[in-house]
């Protein structure tokens, strides 16, 4: 069997959790228990384990988990928020909560890219452009005005959707 | 146009006049857009709100086809006029049950009726008479088009509309078609037509109630997924089906008329009787005898009555119809009496 994170050494610690009549396994190799300082205490957690490898390349609804403390910058709406209520803030939603929405939206739709008509003259529009092009006037606006501690906040929401599109690529 | 000439205009869609309107009563198309910049209507403050309604009044007034429409404000209408426009089916449930900066505009003959601050900043519909998902669409996408060109649409390239619910995601576009299938239920093969529905993505309510019997024998039909397709392919996706259920539902008309010609008869002559002579008469009990009298009518069993006349019966002996009609606030008993009062009379005009 092979180690359920690298994918490459063949496991050697198994660990089963039966919570409720539900059984969750995983299989990992020494390496990567002694990289992680993994506790292999008898209170351990399988759920607070899975919770910390957002990381490791899991299936996207396990790397979702990363995106708990998320909000939107446009309307300050919360992923958690999203999840009780059901529904979005803002269109920034689908950019801030992209990496949560995607797996979500393949369950209910089974595809991931709009083929259908578009607004004249937006075909190409991606929100994300459009955001970051808004978002870098605003900033060269704000350090022309000396106002510095909103040009840092904006120079951080730039840097966060150019590291989604990186992410993304 | 004014609240009241609703109720003595007939809605368009009503009349029959459609393609394959013995089987397909009517045929939906509906937009979710929203405004871009400004968050969806649950999110937005209440200045927000009004802005979006300025917006997109402004928009609507200088569209040909809002010309003479009828513009409402939700926290201007009485209870009653709200459950009404619910019953003709041109606001949903969700616009009646709230207040602030919701309205709607419904266009001349009720073709077009646009919400406003529902769960999305636009909820746009069109309702055409049988099966014409077509025009619907066609309709539909020439006001959006005028709309996009005066409002800013929230759009992305790669998700579509952008919509407060990712179940409306892609093209924000609902279809769907509502079917009178009496011989199909009759002959207890409903069940399995529906259940291969389902498995084709699409979605299949009853109508006039909640659960698995659907009251009436009508059937709402529409597709489930609104992103990776477009709006042409689920319009035609949802019409091929159509056309599927259409022909189960003629031949077992066809088979019952051959092989239990008697009992059918039957069925519906004691139908027409109840609707005819009855002094007190539920909700219930007038959809289910409708349903079988409108089968008579399309099976030419019944020779004195339009479907036109049967279809106009479904909308008006509801709650808010009736108290309308009468003019002030009836409480369920008097209800059942009023209800059996105006079906009489219109069956026995024919």
């Amino acid at each position: 069997m092979i180690c359920d994170i690298c994918h490459s050494n063949e496991a050697s610690i198994h660990v089963t959790e039966i919570v409720n009549n539900q059984m969750q396994e995983i299989h990992i190799c020494e390496e990567c228990a002694k990289k992680k300082g993994i506790m292999m205490s008898p209170n351990f957690g399988l759920a607070d384990f899975l919770a910390n490898l957002t990381d490791f390349g899991l299936p996207a609804e396990k790397q979702a988990l990363g995106q708990k403390q998320l909000k939107c910058p446009g309307c300050g709406l919360g992923f958690e928020d999203f999840k009780k209520i059901g529904r979005l803030g803002c269109g920034e939603c689908y950019t801030a909560f992209k990496k949560g929405l995607q797996p979500l939206i393949r369950k209910i739709h089974g595809n991931l890219q709009h083929t259908g008509k578009h607004p004249e003259g937006a075909a190409g529009y991606s929100q994300e452009t459009a955001s970051l092009t808004d978002l870098e006037d605003k900033l060269k606006k704000a350090i022309s005005d000396e106002a510095y501690e909103e040009a840092a906040r904006l120079r951080d929401r730039i840097r966060a959707i150019k590291n989604n599109k990186d992410e993304n690529k | 146009m004014t609240l009241n000439d609703l109720l003595k205009n007939t809605s368009e869609w009503i009349k029959g006049a459609g393609p394959d309107s013995e089987i397909v009563i009517s045929s939906r198309v509906r937009f979710a857009r929203n405004l871009s910049g400004i968050p969806f209507t649950h999110w937005a403050s209440q200045q927000q709100r009004r802005q979006v309604l300025k917006t997109v009044k402004s928009a609507l007034d200088s569209n040909n086809y809002f010309k003479k429409s009828l513009f409402l404000k939700v926290d201007e209408l009485a209870a009653v006029d709200k459950q009404f426009l619910v019953e003709k089916r041109l606001i949903s449930r969700e616009l009646a049950s709230g207040s602030d900066s919701k309205a709607v505009d419904i266009s001349d003959k009720e073709i077009f009726s646009i919400m406003v601050n529902e769960e999305d900043h636009l909820r746009m519909q069109v309702m055409q008479s049988g099966l014409n998902l077509e025009e619907a669409l066609r309709l539909m996408d020439t006001v959006d088009n005028d709309l996009a060109g005066k409002l800013n649409y929230a759009y992305d390239a790669n998700w579509g509309y952008l919509t407060a619910c990712p179940t409306n995601v892609g093209t924000g576009m609902r279809a769907s078609v509502m079917l009178h299938l009496p011989a199909l239920v009759m002959g207890k093969r409903v069940k399995g037509v529906l259940m291969s529905i389902a498995k084709l993505n699409l979605a299949v309510r009853g109508l006039y109630g909640e659960g698995t019997e659907a009251a009436g024998n009508f059937f709402q039909v529409s597709n489930q997924v609104t992103l990776g397709h477009s709006e042409q392919e689920i319009v035609d996706n949802l019409q091929r089906v159509i056309r599927q259920i259409i022909d189960y539902e003629q031949g077992a008309r066809d088979n019952l008329f051959s092989n239990s010609r008697t009992a059918l008869e039957d069925k519906i002559w004691r139908a027409y009787g109840v609707l005819s002579n009855a002094y007190i008469i539920t909700s219930k009990e007038t959809i289910d005898l409708l349903s079988i009298v409108r089968l008579g009518v399309n099976l030419k069993i019944i020779s004195n009555l339009d479907i036109k006349t049967i279809n106009e019966l479904f909308i008006i002996t509801q709650p808010a119809h009736l108290q309308k009609l009468e003019g002030k606030e009836l409480n369920p008993q008097e209800r059942d009496v009023k209800r059996a009062e105006i079906i009489k009379k219109k069956l026995k005009t024919t």
